[in-house]
């Protein structure tokens, strides 16, 4: 085994914060090195050091023998080290091959050549099997499309070890598993790879090592054959984390029913003739691919539009207007699927956003004026409440990661005691930690009384929350199923549109439900 | 309505159109640059004027007239430099300081041509560059006198055009700018630095912008006088919307405006009991219905304005 990259002793500190202490780590050829650690760990500061976009205090980093000098993003993609950021760092208004190509050729040259410049890129995507349309503008692509721009750029620097910061937050699950095909395919070419992350389960079944970053330091490494999810668990939070387990459900009344609904073209997806219904004190857990309907089902439930056909009742009582204070008011609380686009709004103060939805309710306006003491009061018992942390009632929420805006999210909604809570996809892009915290409160809400509709694409999550689960397919609901007889092949089969056994479960239990 | 024809079909007025579209042609493409590389500079009115009065000063002074051009290249350079600081490393706000700049570079522009030259009931005056025909071609009718029988500068303007269009599309540095105005994060990325692409790409696009001030003072007339720029940086701000940001485009652009100004200044002279204003504010209104159509669908460079720090999303 070739060694390609070192890192050796790193040390970094921003001001009084130690990001990464003497920190060492090692990549040999055709490996794939999984970097496990929780939000804020030091990864990604240690990967952008790697990368030259900061310089380390202490430490070097060498490749195939060659130390690197510090700082010199351009030293490092010469030595071959290719970087896929988690934000894709694209150019929405230029081409496929503009993006790939920026930067490659000397500044000076007086004529670009493109013909040469295509011919490699053609090459690279044919042999890697990242298919990609050259002239295609990147504002056109798809998520997965752009994340192997993203790759192929690095791939057309002459990459042979390539550093992926959380690749797989923004994909879908289907194409996280393309995603890891590909990438072994590389190593048989070979590169070397570091990925870095926090899901356990891609850890496990992507990488051959596993270093595992704990508040900077490095305070693991394993063969991942050697180890499992529980010890990866525990090395990374540090303590031994268990997701709380699913006390026995005691349904109530009938709080939800969807009689046949459809809606048309909305939020990305249709939905055709959904019929369901949810309990109080149940959870009933939606589980699908992404696309398939389930944002449209959320958005309906949540009041922000009507359905085409079919009939929705909260509580016994039909619903005659969709619109979201009406929803609000009937009781619906919601985490929306995205935190930062719909949960929140970035520039505006952690008060502002924890009581924005209920801000005509007299506990916070009076007679046109906002009242900032009652709302800034609530705020503090919510982050102090539900552990929000790095918040500061009058900082600004964009500030926060993202677990801790869930936190608050969470808070919010639950703190207006709703009878419905629509739980969009509420622990994706979270830790262990923090999904632990979440999955406490959705059992804590359902304890209460609440009916909760949980939409995830996580089996594990599906599984371990909700009491009832359904698939939802090209926006049609399958028969609902006890989490009991739930399995892995089973839901897979289900999300697949393959719904015979599912019904035959149905049959079987539906007395009880 | 023969009237309008015999306006039209006139070789003085294509002759025009081409003149008055020059400084125009150079600003566009100044504007141009500067929003390309992610910055929008409206200090383009004001470096204007400080290029036509720098120009015309150097020349009264004794220097030749393409000593007066380079002076004025300089001179928005320089100006340009002072915008790409604020903007750049320290990301003021492009609006007030573009402004800001506006207002400085116009008065001192006054403030020295007033140190340098008396007070005089009629204005200084050089000699401006002359007409320049072009052997052969400026022989082909009609057409030859219109785009054959210019003054340097002019063919200077239209090279200009040629040169940024290739060097935006065909060039690695013109990639890299474009780049730097749609996502300078992946530009940083690629291991090129972003700041100071900008700022040497906002100092190339003001120096354009003090040429095409110098060619009022140089070429069109021969003297300066402190409110000669009249709105006409304002314009190129809007031609390069007008263009969607492409120097083709731009050049259309600027024709079209100066067709509009050349039409309205004859018209002014055959039309009687119509107020001469309305006719003034013929390519300027004219301007924002094409202004409408065009921009609709526009691609505005997705980093416009936007500072870049290094390490913040």
């Amino acid at each position: 085994m070739t060694r390609v990259l070192e890192l050796s002793h790193i040390t970094k500190r921003f001001g009084a914060v130690t990001a990464n202490e003497d920190v060492s780590l090692h990549l040999d050829r055709g490996e794939i090195v999984a970097l496990l650690g929780e939000n804020g760990a030091g990864k990604t500061t240690l990967m952008s050091i790697l990368f030259g976009h900061y310089t380390a205090d202490e430490g070097t980093v060498s490749v195939e023998g060659q130390e690197l000098p510090p700082g010199r993003s351009r030293a490092a993609i010469r030595a071959g080290v290719g970087m896929v950021h988690q934000h894709f760092a694209l150019a929405p208004n230029l081409s496929v091959l503009d993006n790939v190509m920026t930067g490659t050729e000397p500044l000076w040259r007086l004529r670009s050549d493109r013909a040469a410049g295509r011919a490699k890129l053609v090459a690279l995507s044919e042999r890697f099997g990242l298919r990609v349309d050259p002239d295609a503008l990147v504002s056109e692509l798809s998520v997965g499309e752009c994340q192997r721009v993203e790759i192929l750029k690095a791939l057309y620097n002459d990459a042979r070890i390539l550093i992926l910061d959380e690749p797989t937050a923004v994909l879908t699950a289907q194409e996280a598993e393309g995603l890891f095909a590909t990438l072994r395919q590389m190593t048989e070419n070979g590169l070397s790879l570091i990925f870095i992350s926090h899901k356990l389960h891609e850890v496990m079944s992507a990488s051959d090592r596993v270093v595992v970053l704990r508040r900077g330091r490095v305070v693991a490494e394993r063969r991942t054959s050697d180890t499992s999810r529980e010890e990866l668990a525990e090395l990374m939070v540090g303590r031994k984390v268990e997701r709380p387990a699913r006390p026995p459900a005691t349904p109530g009344r009938v709080l939800l029913s969807a009689v046949d609904l459809s809606v048309a073209g909305k939020g990305g997806a249709s939905l055709h003739g959904v019929s369901f219904r949810l309990r109080a004190g149940e959870t009933l857990g939606i589980i699908g691919v992404s696309g398939n309907g389930q944002t449209t089902l959320a958005g309906l439930i949540s009041g922000l539009y009507p359905p085409t056909s079919g009939s929705l009742s909260v509580d016994g009582r039909a619903v005659t207007r969709y619109s979201v204070p009406d929803a609000i008011a009937a009781g619906i609380g919601r985490i929306p699927e995205d935190r930062n686009a719909e949960g929140t709004i970035g520039d505006m103060t952690t008060w502002e956003n924890a009581v924005l939805e209920r801000i005509w309710s007299p506990d916070f306006s009076a007679r046109g004026f906002v009242r900032r003491a009652a709302a800034r009061k609530a705020t503090a018992d919510i982050l102090e409440r539900y552990d929000v942390r790095g918040a500061t009632v009058d900082g600004r929420i964009r500030l926060l990661s993202g677990g801790n805006m869930q936190k608050l999210i969470l808070g919010r909604v639950l703190e207006a005691g709703p009878d419905i809570l629509v739980a969009a996809q509420p622990s994706r892009g979270l830790d262990e930690g923090a999904i632990a915290g979440v999955h406490a409160r959705l059992l804590e809400a359902r304890g209460r009384g609440a009916g909760v509709l949980l939409i995830s694409e996580d089996l594990d999550e599906v599984i371990a929350l909700s009491d009832r689960i359904r698939a939802i397919v090209n926006g049609r609901l399958s028969p609902a199923i006890p989490a009991e007889r739930a399995n892995a092949q089973l839901l897979g089969l289900m999300m697949a549109g393959d719904w015979t056994a599912a019904e035959r479960i149905e049959a079987e239990t539906h007395d009880a439900l | 309505m023969s009237v309008l024809f015999d306006i039209l079909g006139s070789v003085g007025m294509w002759e025009a159109v081409l003149r008055i579209a020059t400084p125009l042609i150079l600003g566009t493409l100044g504007v141009l640059l500067c929003e390309r590389v992610g910055v929008l500079n409206l200090g383009i009115e004001g470096i204007m004027a400080f290029g036509a009065m720098i120009g015309w000063l150097t020349v009264y002074s004794g220097g030749d007239l393409w000593t007066g051009m380079l002076a004025a290249a300089l001179g928005g350079a320089a100006f340009g430099f002072l915008h790409a600081l604020l903007t750049v490393p320290l990301g003021l706000s492009q609006h007030v300081t573009g402004l800001g700049i506006t207002l400085f570079a116009s008065s001192f522009a006054y403030y020295v041509f007033r140190l340098s030259v008396p007070t005089a009931s009629s204005p200084p005056t050089i000699d401006p560059f002359q007409p320049l025909s072009v052997p052969v071609l400026s022989d082909i009718p009609f057409l030859g006198p219109v785009l054959f029988n210019q003054t340097a500068p002019t063919y200077l303007a239209l090279a200009f055009v040629v040169l940024i269009a290739w060097g935006l599309y065909r060039t690695p540095l013109g990639l890299a700018v474009r780049m730097a105005g749609e996502n300078p994060h992946a530009l940083d990325a690629q291991g090129i630095d972003p700041i100071w692409l900008r700022i040497g790409t906002i100092m190339a696009g003001s120096a354009l912008m003090g040429m095409g001030g110098a060619f009022l003072t140089l070429s069109a007339f021969n003297s300066f006088f402190p409110t000669m720029i009249q709105g006409r940086g304002w314009i190129c701000v809007a031609l390069v919307v007008f263009a969607s940001w492409r120097p083709g485009r731009a050049l259309l652009g600027a024709l079209l405006f100066a067709l509009f100004d050349a039409f309205q200044l004859r018209l002014q002279t055959v039309v009687d009991g119509v107020p001469y204003q309305l006719f003034l504010m013929m390519p300027y209104v004219l301007s924002i219905v094409a202004l409408i159509i065009m921009a609709r669908r526009a691609r505005v460079p997705q980093a416009l304005m936007q500072p870049y720090r290094r390490g913040e999303r």
